[in-house]
């Protein structure tokens, strides 16, 4: 029998993710393992790293880190990348870090057009802090800060990361994925491979933003929180892929 | 004819898998792990696992760490 | 043209040192009056095919810095008292990361957006620091456009070679204004960083900087670990300049460019026959507590001269202890105090405590 599916090389010895049951933080983490594995590129590559769930991907993936203070992953890459121009730079940010905090960070970055790397999770809360409602909040979404749901009068609209980074002309490639089947499993992985490949071109900016789940501040089994990514958040935030310089947008 | 191997000490027990196997080969099992959940056990006796490693690339604790076919 | 005399403003004196020392990213975001530092360097840094961002923030400049120095490359950015309180969160990061950021402080008046004209009143968010948590900041503070260079040559260096983060604070005088200066070589040698910088895992182990502490006993290490080096820097690096102290029964002190000015009225108050001497630190972190100790010993009474509501005098009257008298003669901000109002503030005080002691 030949072996069709192993832990990616780029993944750290012995690592237990530290994640609650049913995180796709856990996924797209691996996903961004087997990317590097198969571009051959870790021993290049240096991630400025977030604050938040996301932060402890150099528990995971044995890679240079260096870590940036909340919502400034975007500069902190900036920094790498100008001073180590030959090296593959990424982030690993969520939403909170990318959208909120970081959002002038993040869309200046896009507008210089760094040759970096950027992937945003977005689970529509603040996950470690207990879930409050974040830039991605759906509307009529319960958190612990919209005990009645979000509402636009109160709380206004969450932000659309990958459609608003699209609109900036240093940014070479943005989409938007899921990671709650296997098909769109695959889409993200390729769409992650072609963020990095842009970077490795040199034509700009990569991004995905990665929908994801929070079973444990949305109050759901595991399963249950991917069936609302699937049915509900899709509806707000549309897959796929809304800017890619070398070739024509679907 | 496939088959699958599962580390119980990355798995916390979030079945993901046992929907998503198409020939629904990964049970929860009877023994429990430090925590008391149910792990999952792979059930094979027929030798209909295909080998699709959907299981292994819908885990978000990359419990599933070898598929083979 | 080393070592040649060229009259030149001090925030450009700066931004030449910065190339000089090699530094290879520069990022910054315009504020007066610092302003020419990073002018002079995008054009510059550019021609040398090194790194250059206007950012859009002071946060992001300092952790584009922060970014940069992780990688084991000379790196700076540069602003001006409101704005670098911005920066003291990444400074808080960047000290427990033991990271070699330099950051140039041309002051301003405060607090909060203030105006333009110089001060000193970052004494405080300099040498204590505005950022959370326990750590220190080596402050190297010039009082000529000459020294702008020398000291900015040395923040790069003492950076680099204790991994600490340093500042250069200088003033919106000694930005402004133009003198005579050479600049040299950078006179340090090149700190090897391949130990710990981030080069991409290859061949060895991955590293990774932060400053996330999930076990308390590694943490309360850490930051032992953290003041033990600054004890260190402080045996070492402690600097400081005195003038005719020996004799002295009064010694002005100051720090930057007041420095010129307590100079100038200790010769006045000699030519009236008071014995007066001139201590200046250099080092305001790490301060020179000791030898002001040792001054205060031998009975010098000590008057500090700045201008701030008295941030520096507090920490000379911490040095001095009640071993002789301290005072201040200070003004809050604006126009140097002169040296007329330092001789006459200084003759005040000597009459008041001559009618005290009767």
């Amino acid at each position: 029998m030949q072996q069709v599916f192993s832990i990616p090389k780029s993944m750290k010895e012995n690592f237990r993710y530290t994640f609650c049951p049913g995180c796709d933080h856990g996924i797209a983490i691996r996903l961004v393992g087997e990317v590097l594995d198969e571009l051959g590129i870790r021993e290049k590559t240096i991630s400025s790293t977030s604050i938040g769930c996301s932060v402890f991907i150099y528990d995971f993936l044995n890679i240079d880190c260096v870590e940036a203070p909340h919502g400034r992953a975007m500069a902190s890459a900036t920094g790498v990348k100008r001073a180590q121009p030959d090296k593959v730079v990424f982030t690993y940010q969520g939403d909170g870090d990318f959208a909120s905090i970081g959002l002038a960070e993040s869309l200046h970055a896009g507008l210089r057009g760094e040759k970096i790397t950027a992937f945003m999770l977005n689970n529509t809360t603040y996950g470690m802090t207990g879930g409050q409602s974040g830039p991605t909040t759906m509307m009529g979404q319960i958190t612990t800060t919209t005990p009645t749901g979000r509402n636009k009068e109160y709380f206004g609209y969450p932000i659309k990361m990958a459609e608003h980074y699209a609109l900036c002309d240093g940014v070479a490639y943005s989409a938007r994925v899921a990671l709650d089947s296997v098909p769109h499993i695959n889409e993200a992985k390729k769409a992650i491979k072609k963020a990095f490949q842009v970077q490795l071109d040199g034509l700009g900016l990569g991004f995905v933003e990665i929908l994801s789940t929070c079973p444990t501040n949305w109050h759901m089994t595991p399963e249950q929180a991917h069936e609302r990514v699937r049915t509900e958040m899709v509806e707000t935030f549309h897959l796929g892929v809304f800017k890619d310089i070398t070739s024509e947008v679907k | 004819m496939g088959k699958i191997v599962i580390d119980n000490n990355r798995c916390k027990s979030c079945y993901i898998c046992t929907e998503t196997c198409p020939k629904k080969l990964i049970k929860k099992s009877d023994k429990t792990n430090r925590l008391g959940d149910y792990m999952v056990e792979f059930v094979d006796p027929n030798g209909e696992c295909i080998g699709c490693a959907m299981c292994a690339k819908r885990c978000p604790d990359m419990a599933i760490t070898e598929v083979y076919r | 043209m080393e070592n040649e005399k060229v009259l030149i403003k001090g925030n450009y004196a700066i931004a030449q040192a910065a190339v000089n020392a090699g530094c290879q990213c520069y990022f910054g975001y315009p504020i007066t009056p610092q302003t020419e530092i990073g002018e002079y360097l995008s054009g510059k840094m550019q021609e040398l095919g090194r790194g250059y961002v206007c950012a859009e923030s002071e946060l992001a400049a300092i952790n584009m810095v922060m970014g940069a120095v992780s990688t084991g490359v000379k790196a700076m950015t540069s602003s001006s008292s409101c704005a670098v309180a911005l920066m003291q969160e990444a400074l808080s990061y960047a000290a427990s990361d033991e990271l070699p950021v330099v950051l140039v402080n041309v002051m301003r008046t405060g607090p909060g957006l203030g105006y333009i004209y110089p001060a000193q009143g970052d004494y405080n968010q300099s040498v204590y620091g505005g950022g959370n948590g326990d750590y220190k900041i080596i402050v190297l503070a010039p009082s000529t456009v000459q020294e702008c260079i020398d000291y900015m040559y040395k923040a790069f260096y003492l950076a680099h070679k204790y991994r600490n983060p340093a500042i250069l604070l200088a003033d919106g005088l000694l930005g402004q204004m133009m003198e005579p200066a050479t600049f040299g070589k950078y006179p340090y040698p090149e700190i090897d960083h391949s130990s710990w910088a981030l080069s991409g895992a290859k061949g060895r182990e991955a590293r990774a900087i932060y400053s996330c502490a999930r076990e308390e006993k590694k943490q309360i290490q850490h930051i032992n670990n953290l003041f033990k080096k600054f004890e260190v820097i402080a045996k070492n690096e402690t600097e400081w300049e005195e003038f005719m102290t020996e004799d002295a029964d009064i010694i002005l002190t100051a720090f930057g460019s007041m420095t010129r000015n307590i100079k100038a009225a200790m010769k006045v108050l000699r030519q009236k026959g008071i014995k007066v001497g001139c201590f200046r630190p250099i080092t305001l972190s790490p301060f020179p507590y000791d030898r002001i100790s040792e001054l205060a010993k031998d009975g010098k009474d000590f008057i500090v001269v700045e201008m701030n509501m008295g941030q520096m005098f507090k920490d000379v009257k911490y040095a001095v202890n009640g071993k002789s008298q301290t005072s201040l003669v200070n003004r809050a901000c604006g126009e140097w105090l002169s040296v007329e109002e330092i001789v006459s503030s200084v003759e005040k005080i000597m009459e008041k405590s001559y009618a005290a002691s009767i």
